[in-house]
């Protein structure tokens, strides 16, 4: 990974206030540290990827940025502010895990969460499930789900509230190339009437034509940042191949 | 924004729904509770009077042990897919959250006691000498007491790797003055004794100020990473 060449995209020319902005963030956990003296700013109505290794530190830079967790050191800030609840309403968040009540259908998991941001019309809910490609009619519970229903799901749930920012983490692990396709799209739209978009992805291909840019980690540092184009992708493709040439050969 | 009323309703709502389909938690407490009853009537054969004078303390002790299965459960839910996050990202107020799950916890808890209840009057032959409405003032006043610690412990104990152990670690000691005011209160209803009238106010105030504690010191336990 660190064999990519350093420049500069459109995208790092910074916005008066930009959607994320990360000052000299670490975080340590028990002995370990995960995040390095990140600064970074990403715009408004950019779509970003977070790209590296597992233990990279993606996953804690976005759970971060979620307010889930609190930096060691440095400050964050979303829309200008370091103040947490400002923030909330305005913030989409999909990790790994769906976040979703296995006993539930689709419609009673998105009416709870919709509820938790003020949203009471079931219509609005129904129009979002419709949204990801779903039928709001389904009565099959989300433990009966395929894992990209559950995805698509788990995405409606991240919007409902029509969040400024929204975080993914892997989107696409585990669903097939259609649902795939199918939410790349959806955050494509999303991106397109202006929300920012951050995502950490092991598949990025999937969002080729679709990110504005990536942003390389490793050992919880930014290596590289760069526009997201062919360039971009076989360079990450080649990078993840010498990886794993390498564990192989440590293997 | 949502007020503090509507999401602990919305969230009382989908808790009893998930109970109702799932049946975790009412199922392991009443099993669990009529397995106490049971070893309790091998261990003890006590004539009228003496069961009047006992059945106070093993009432509450059988809800309590009991009570502890429903408490681990509440919170186990929220950590399956990790839908606790959900919540924290959301605006949505903790302490809506917290007052959900003890308002769930109470309606599960009165269920085992309304189902328990005529097993212990049944299994040791009982009759109330003293004003009977009394005991279902002392049951919603001490289960309060029990769940409202015990929720927030729950909480607490978390994402700590033994939390089930944890949870009675914690908790009974906490709840030993409000098991005391329980037991005394019952036995005196039980027994006739007219000095069951300071008990109740006991358990109101032990109520009040633990609620109020669980309520300030909740934000801060589910932030704790």
């Amino acid at each position: 990974m660190t064999s990519l060449a350093v420049t500069t995209p459109q995208s790092t020319q910074q916005a008066v206030t930009a959607a994320v902005e990360l000052r000299n963030v670490s975080k340590h956990f028990d002995g370990v540290i995960a995040l390095r003296g990140v600064s970074l700013a990403f715009d408004r109505g950019q779509l970003s990827l977070l790209l590296g290794e597992n233990g990279a530190g993606k996953s804690t830079l976005l759970r971060l940025i979620a307010g889930l967790a609190t930096a060691t050191e440095g400050s964050i800030a979303l829309f200008g502010s370091t103040e947490r609840d400002k923030w909330k309403c305005r913030l989409g968040f999909m990790p790994h895990a769906s976040l979703l009540y296995d006993e539930l259908t689709g419609l009673e998991n998105l009416q709870y969460f919709a509820a938790l941001y003020g949203i009471r019309d079931r219509e609005f809910c129904q129009r979002a499930i419709a949204g990801v490609g779903l039928d709001p009619g389904l009565q099959r519970r989300v433990g009966q789900y395929s894992q990209g229903m559950r995805q698509r799901l788990s995405l409606a749930r991240a919007v409902v509230h029509d969040p400024d920012l929204l975080l993914l983490d892997e989107p696409f692990s585990n669903v097939d190339v259609a649902s795939a396709r199918e939410i790349a799209a959806h955050l494509a739209r999303m991106r397109d009437a202006g929300k920012s978009v951050l995502v950490v992805t092991h598949q990025p291909q999937v969002l080729d034509g679709v990110a504005d840019e990536a942003v390389f980690l490793e050992a919880g540092r930014v290596i590289d940042r760069r526009c997201w184009n062919l360039e971009a992708l076989r360079a990450f493709e080649e990078a993840s191949l010498g990886s794993r040439v390498k564990e192989v050969r440590r293997l | 924004m949502s007020s503090l009323a509507h999401i602990t309703r919305i969230g009382l709502r989908k808790d009893l729904r998930l109970e109702w389909r799932s049946k975790d938690a009412l199922n392991a407490m009443i099993f669990f509770g009529g397995l106490i009853v049971v070893i309790f009537s091998f261990a003890f054969e006590p004539t009228q009077e003496e069961a009047r004078q006992i059945t106070g303390g093993l009432i509450w002790v059988a809800f309590l042990f009991a009570a502890v299965v429903a408490m681990n459960q509440t919170w186990a839910r929220e950590l399956r897919n990790q839908v606790l996050d959900a919540y924290c990202v959301s605006p949505a107020q903790p302490n809506a959250l917290f007052l959900s799950k003890a308002l769930g916890n109470f309606v599960f808890v009165i269920i085992l006691e309304a189902v328990m209840a005529p097993l212990f009057v049944i299994f040791y032959n009982l009759r109330v000498l003293g004003p009977a409405w009394q005991l279902v003032v002392v049951a919603l006043l001490g289960t309060w007491a029990l769940v409202v610690n015990g929720t927030f412990f729950a909480a607490l104990s978390l994402r700590t790797r033994s939390r089930e152990l944890m949870l009675p670690l914690i908790l009974f000691p906490i709840c030993l003055p409000a098991v005391i005011a329980m037991v005394e209160a019952t036995t005196n209803i039980l027994t006739g004794d007219g000095s069951a009238t300071s008990w109740p106010g006991v358990l109101a105030a032990y109520d009040l100020l633990f609620t109020t504690i669980c309520l300030l010191l909740f934000e801060a336990v589910l932030k704790t990473e």
